[in-house]
Parts: structure tokens; C-alpha cells; sequence
């Protein structure tokens, strides 16, 4: 059982929440990234530093229909992110011992 | 309502709505939409900025089957036969997400912050969102 | 209020404008245009089929002027000016228009 997932459903560019997961969070926790957290995985943003450069420290995920509503379908996500449908989603949460929402 | 619209309005004001919201995540995307749309069915001088999120509202190839939320990626379309034809993209915004005007539902101008501010200079009502 | 179609019941909100769109037919659509005083004839559903189309496209009902121009882009001059289209739909083309094609009250009529 992992100890943490860590949902993020704010962009990167308006909100800390993703910063602060990333500070916070214990190293071997997941984070996916749902509604407007999505844009957090686009591989040629600014900020796709962010992630990439932790992708040792945390599993990342993201919501493939989020992704696909928002039209990043064709659109590179960062190496490395897996994509999960909401079945996906339903089986981490119950991976994990622990969920917090960054809202 | 019909009959007035076909006369014509008094006054005609500059107004411009400035989007700084992605779309889904929020309702603010779909609501200035609308807002757009009334207030260009009401003959005034209309433009539409793009900003910061907002630009993620154009992105092409949306699907919104699996969220079951209404596609109105679309309606950006209808635009120009609101005669909105002033839409611009802030390129500082488009650049940060890695995007670019091909990527986009509709054709736009894109626009850097330092000519924004003279475009944005030139309304007498703007709004944000 | 609703409309009572081939034994089902479809519901519509206090203007008769029905509230789910994937429920329309043409036999509803004949319903409501009855409703309206109005007698369906091939420009009507010229004008009712054309309003789908461009809810299908563009995911809104347009307002009156802007049906007028994109009819007359699409079907010509002599079908795109006001007097025809109010000759077809006097209580306005694109709120009787629209609510016979089953879909929401256009955007930018209050």
C-alpha cells in the first residue's frame, strides 16, 4: 500500500497548489492531476520543469478526460505522466492508504 | 426584444471582455462567453482578449464526451457572425502553455503585452473574467 | 410546462422552450409550432432544420440578426432579410424558430 495520492485540480499557472504538493508531499507518494491541473502535464510549457525534474521522487498521473475536454489529446504531455480514465482513477484512490485534495 | 434589435442601439460603447480562465475547471469561461455574445447581439463595439489561461479556452480537438460537460469550444466559431471580429491572443500567454495560433479554433491576432496595453487603453468598459 | 408527444411526455420550461434537446422530433416540433399559431410548411422547416444545423456547429441558438445573416449566406438574399423570416415566425424567427426546433432560447435575447 502506498502511503499518499495527492489530487491536483488547479493549473499551475494560477494557483500554488501544485507547488506546494511538490514541496510537501513525502517522496514515493502519486499525484494526479484532474480538471484544471491537468495543464500541469503539457511537456512544452515554462513550468514543465516542475514536474520533470521530480519524476524520481513521485509517481504522476493525469485525467485522460480532462485532458482530452481541454484538447491536450494531440497535445505532448511530459514523458513519464501515465494516463488514467476514471476507473484509473477510482483504483489509485483505493491504491493508497491516504488521498488529499490541494484545493 | 427582436423588433428593438432591428432598430438599432443609441449608443454604441466600446467594451472589452478580457478571459483569463481556463474552460471546464470554472463556469467563468462559459459565462463571458455568453456575456460576449448578448452584448455583440446589442450592436455594440465588441472585443475579446485572451489572457493567461483564458487561452486555453481556443485550444482545438476539444472532447468533452467523457466529462459530460457542453463543448463550447464550438460557439467560438459563431463569432464572426456576431461581427466579433476583434479577438485577440496575448502571445506572452500562448508561448508559456507551448501553444501557438495553429493550435487555436479560430483565426486571432496575436498580440504582445506591450500592444495589449494600447488596445486595452482605447475601450470605455472593460471586463475581466 | 410540457408537451404531451406519441404518449410520452416531454418537459419544456415556462416559455415552452423543451428543456432536453435530445428528446425533439418532428412530430414535437409539430406540436409546439400548433402551440405557436403556427401552420409548418416546407420554408418553415427550411428555417427550423437550418437553426439545428447551426446548433450542431456551433452549440448555440443565434439571435435574429445573426440567423438572418447566416441564412442569407446559406439559402440566399430573398430567405435571409427579416421580413421573410417574420413572415414565417411573426413573433420573432429565432424564438418561435428555435423553440420549434427544440433548442434553447437564442443567445442574446433577453
Amino acid at each position: 500500500m502506498n502511503s499518499m495520492l495527492h489530487l491536483i485540480n488547479k493549473s499551475p499557472f494560477e494557483r500554488t497548489a501544485l507547488d506546494s504538493c511538490l514541496r510537501v508531499a513525502k517522496a514515493g507518494s502519486s499525484i494526479l492531476l484532474i480538471e484544471d491541473g491537468v495543464y500541469a502535464a503539457l511537456k512544452n510549457a515554462a513550468h514543465a520543469i516542475k514536474i520533470s525534474t521530480r519524476m524520481e521522487d513521485f509517481s504522476f498521473y493525469v485525467l485522460g478526460p480532462d485532458v482530452a475536454a481541454r484538447g491536450l489529446g494531440d497535445t505532448p504531455l511530459i514523458e513519464g505522466i501515465t494516463v488514467v480514465d476514471y476507473e484509473g482513477f477510482v483504483d489509485l484512490v483505493a491504491e493508497h492508504e491516504v488521498t488529499q485534495s490541494w484545493l | 426584444m427582436e423588433e428593438w434589435e432591428e432598430s438599432g442601439p443609441e449608443v454604441v460603447k466600446r467594451f472589452m471582455y478580457v478571459n483569463r480562465r481556463a474552460p471546464y475547471g470554472t463556469i467563468y469561461a462559459l459565462e463571458c462567453l455568453e456575456v460576449v455574445l448578448i452584448a455583440a447581439a446589442f450592436d455594440q463595439d465588441v472585443s475579446v482578449v485572451f489572457l493567461d489561461d483564458g487561452v486555453c479556452q481556443l485550444k482545438k480537438n476539444q472532447d468533452t464526451t467523457a466529462i459530460g460537460m457542453k463543448n463550447f469550444s464550438r460557439t467560438y466559431g459563431a463569432l464572426d457572425d456576431y461581427d466579433v471580429e476583434k479577438i485577440y491572443v496575448e502571445k506572452e500567454s500562448l508561448e508559456a502553455r507551448g501553444l501557438t495560433a495553429d493550435d487555436l479554433v479560430i483565426p486571432v491576432e496575436v498580440i504582445a503585452a506591450d500592444d495589449l496595453r494600447d488596445v486595452m487603453a482605447q475601450q470605455d468598459v472593460v471586463i475581466s473574467s | 410546462m410540457a408537451y404531451e408527444c406519441n404518449g410520452a411526455t416531454i418537459e419544456a420550461d415556462e416559455e415552452g422552450y423543451i428543456l432536453d434537446i435530445s428528446l425533439w422530433n418532428t412530430d414535437l416540433a409539430g406540436l409546439i409550432a400548433e402551440a405557436e399559431n403556427i401552420e409548418m410548411g416546407d420554408d418553415h422547416w427550411e428555417v427550423v432544420n437550418f437553426l439545428r444545423n447551426y446548433y450542431d456547429e456551433y452549440q448555440i441558438a443565434p439571435a435574429v440578426r445573426v440567423l438572418t445573416k447566416a441564412v442569407k449566406r446559406s439559402l440566399g438574399p430573398e430567405k435571409g432579410n427579416s421580413k421573410y423570416l417574420y413572415e414565417l415566425f411573426p413573433y420573432g424567427p429565432a424564438k418561435q424558430a428555435c423553440k420549434i426546433a427544440g433548442l434553447p432560447k437564442p443567445t442574446g435575447c433577453i
